[in-house]
């Protein structure tokens, strides 16, 4: 057994082990919103001809349980064994910052596409879905979440107390993930809004996901591929490079 | 061969009050098969040496090596060499002990290791609590699952920062005679400990720390030797004339001087007599580790106990 697999394998475990906080609750948050928003909304808004406002909602919900929870994966893992000063057990052994990359970004996106999975599977049968290019559901749900368990590889990295990890989440992330375009398309938006939303990579990872079910999106998947593609890269790297020179971890 | 050398170490450490020398120019080697005491009073720099070793810390100048592998340039082979128990009790909430052990040995690459798992179980008395969660563990326990984790991996080099601080006799005893069998059979043993006698008893060789400084070091015996040689101990209800006490260690009731001969001994009880005082419970006793590392720190500074030196921002 290689190192990294044995931190990918632990870092598995420290999730499943509890799941119902992990896993069963963020699937029940996004049922919620999918019962209420769609309760309210269905009759009021339209977004793509032939598709209700559910089922234009349901994608979006996935989308976004699976970023926020692999976000969350790393993030919270790392922050918990430095508050508890147990990373010193991974600090004294020969696993290099790859290792710890693909340990901690492969368990995020395992967690983010076991939440997505969740949702998708308690929400689906709400109403009718069509998959018209799958591949596109599956490169955007993997890159998204790759992208969000780097940010929380460096989120982890950089804060030093619980507080400044809330703060992280809050003021970035949650703001990132709402004002993507998971409730709403961003066609309806003032222009000043919608210029604005193109500057923000999760927009286009939800619109390239959603493209996957429904082959009409706000803009190009390829697009979409390509500002994902290339942030998924150069967070991936700025984790990285921060692992590598044992940011804030080796004084 | 040279199982650890440390080359002129320097450690800065940027604090808000100003740049903190907390290492001097530390030179030490310890070779194959020694078991090497590391003292000093809080603030000296042990800790800091060790982080160094162990690649949680990074130098400010200086080389330190591992049986020759490097700590920075090499430090993967450097790591495996090396079994490190930190001081803090630190622990996993999220796993059972053969969990924890299981884990960290397959950091090392290690697959099937529950052989050697179980017979650093049983040797460390852990073997009923294979299967509890770390959270249930008392101090003492936790402290044997940091002996065992430093331990997964065989390292020939192993160290321990203060491994017995708030532990009870019985789990001294059992970690010792552990830790001398591993020093027996060849491994190096590096420890920084707070219990003198535990540092007599064990190492053959010292050295002591001070204010980021090596200010001693020797075998033991040599140390032992060097310091006064005897020390004449008595217990007193009153106050030692200041001239008197000046020279003495007072420990409450307790009064320790340093005595090369019997008529220093003579001379320091006359003039308790002259004083007026009544001697009690008088005993003429060997100088120990204690009185060594006492004498050694008390040289020069008037603050034994004082943090590591302060440089100009």
């Amino acid at each position: 057994m290689n190192g990294w697999q044995a931190l990918f394998y632990k870092e598995i475990l420290r999730f499943w082990k509890v799941g119902f906080q992990t896993v069963a609750a963020p699937v029940m948050t996004a049922m919620l919103y999918l019962l209420i928003f769609g309760h309210v909304l269905e009759d009021r808004v339209k977004v793509y001809d032939q598709i209700t406002y559910t089922a234009f909602l349901l994608p979006g919900l996935v989308m976004m349980s699976v970023l926020q929870n692999a976000f969350a994966n790393s993030s919270s893992s790392l922050i918990q064994s430095k508050m508890m000063g147990n990373l010193v057990f991974l600090l004294l052994t020969p696993l290099n910052h790859w290792s710890w990359f693909f340990a901690y970004v492969g368990s995020s996106v395992v967690r983010g596409l076991a939440v997505g999975l969740g949702v998708f599977v308690v929400t689906g049968w709400f109403t009718p879905l069509s998959f018209v290019a799958p591949q596109w559901i599956v490169l955007f749900a993997i890159m998204g979440a790759t992208m969000l368990g780097s940010m929380g590889v460096i989120a982890g990295l950089w804060a030093e107390k619980f507080d400044q990890m809330a703060a992280f989440q809050n003021f970035i992330i949650m703001p990132m993930t709402f004002l993507s375009g998971v409730f709403y398309s961003i066609h309806s938006l003032p222009p000043f809004w919608q210029t604005l939303s193109h500057f923000n990579p999760f927009f286009y990872m939800i619109d390239g996901f959603r493209y996957g079910f429904f082959g009409a999106s706000d803009v190009s998947p390829w697009l979409s591929l390509a500002v994902v593609g290339s942030c998924t890269v150069l967070i991936s790297a700025t984790a990285l490079h921060l692992l590598r020179i044992g940011f804030k971890i080796r004084g | 061969m040279t199982a650890i050398s440390f080359d002129a170490v320097s450690k800065i450490f940027q604090t808000p009050r100003g740049p903190l020398q907390a290492l001097d120019g530390v030179s030490l080697a310890v070779q194959e098969g020694e078991f090497f005491g590391l003292l000093g009073p809080n603030g000296a720099g042990k800790t800091t040496l060790i982080s160094i070793l162990a690649g949680l810390t990074r130098a400010t100048s200086g080389h330190t090596q591992v049986l020759g592998c490097d700590v920075q340039t090499q430090a993967a082979q450097a790591r495996r060499l090396l079994g490190v128990v930190p001081q803090e009790l630190v622990f996993d909430p999220f796993f059972n002990v053969r969990e924890a052990l299981r884990f960290q040995s397959g950091y090392f690459g290690i697959r099937k290791n529950d052989a050697w798992i179980d017979e650093l179980l049983h040797c460390l008395g852990l073997s009923d609590k294979a299967n509890s969660n770390m959270r249930q563990l008392s101090g003492g326990m936790k402290r044997r699952v940091l002996v065992a984790q430093a331990l997964v991996h065989k390292p020939p080099v192993i160290v321990l920062d203060e491994p017995t601080a708030g532990v009870d006799v019985e789990l001294r005893q059992t970690l010792w005679q552990f830790i001398a069998r591993l020093n027996r059979d060849g491994h190096t043993v590096l420890l920084t400990t707070h219990y003198l006698e535990e540092a007599e008893a064990l190492c053959g060789r010292l050295a002591m720390l001070k204010q980021g400084r090596v200010v001693a070091l020797a075998r033991t015996s040599e140390l032992l030797k060097a310091a006064s040689s005897n020390v004449l101990r008595f217990k007193l209800d009153a106050q030692l004339p200041p001239e008197l006490a000046q020279r003495a260690r007072v420990t409450g009731r307790i009064v320790q001087f340093p005595a090369h001969n019997a008529a220093e001994i003579e001379h320091y009880l006359a003039a308790v007599r002259q004083a007026g005082l009544v001697a009690e419970d008088v005993e003429i006793r060997k100088a120990d580790l204690e009185d060594v590392f006492l004498q050694v720190m008390g040289e020069g500074a008037q603050t034994p106990s004082d943090a590591a030196v302060e440089v100009a921002p």
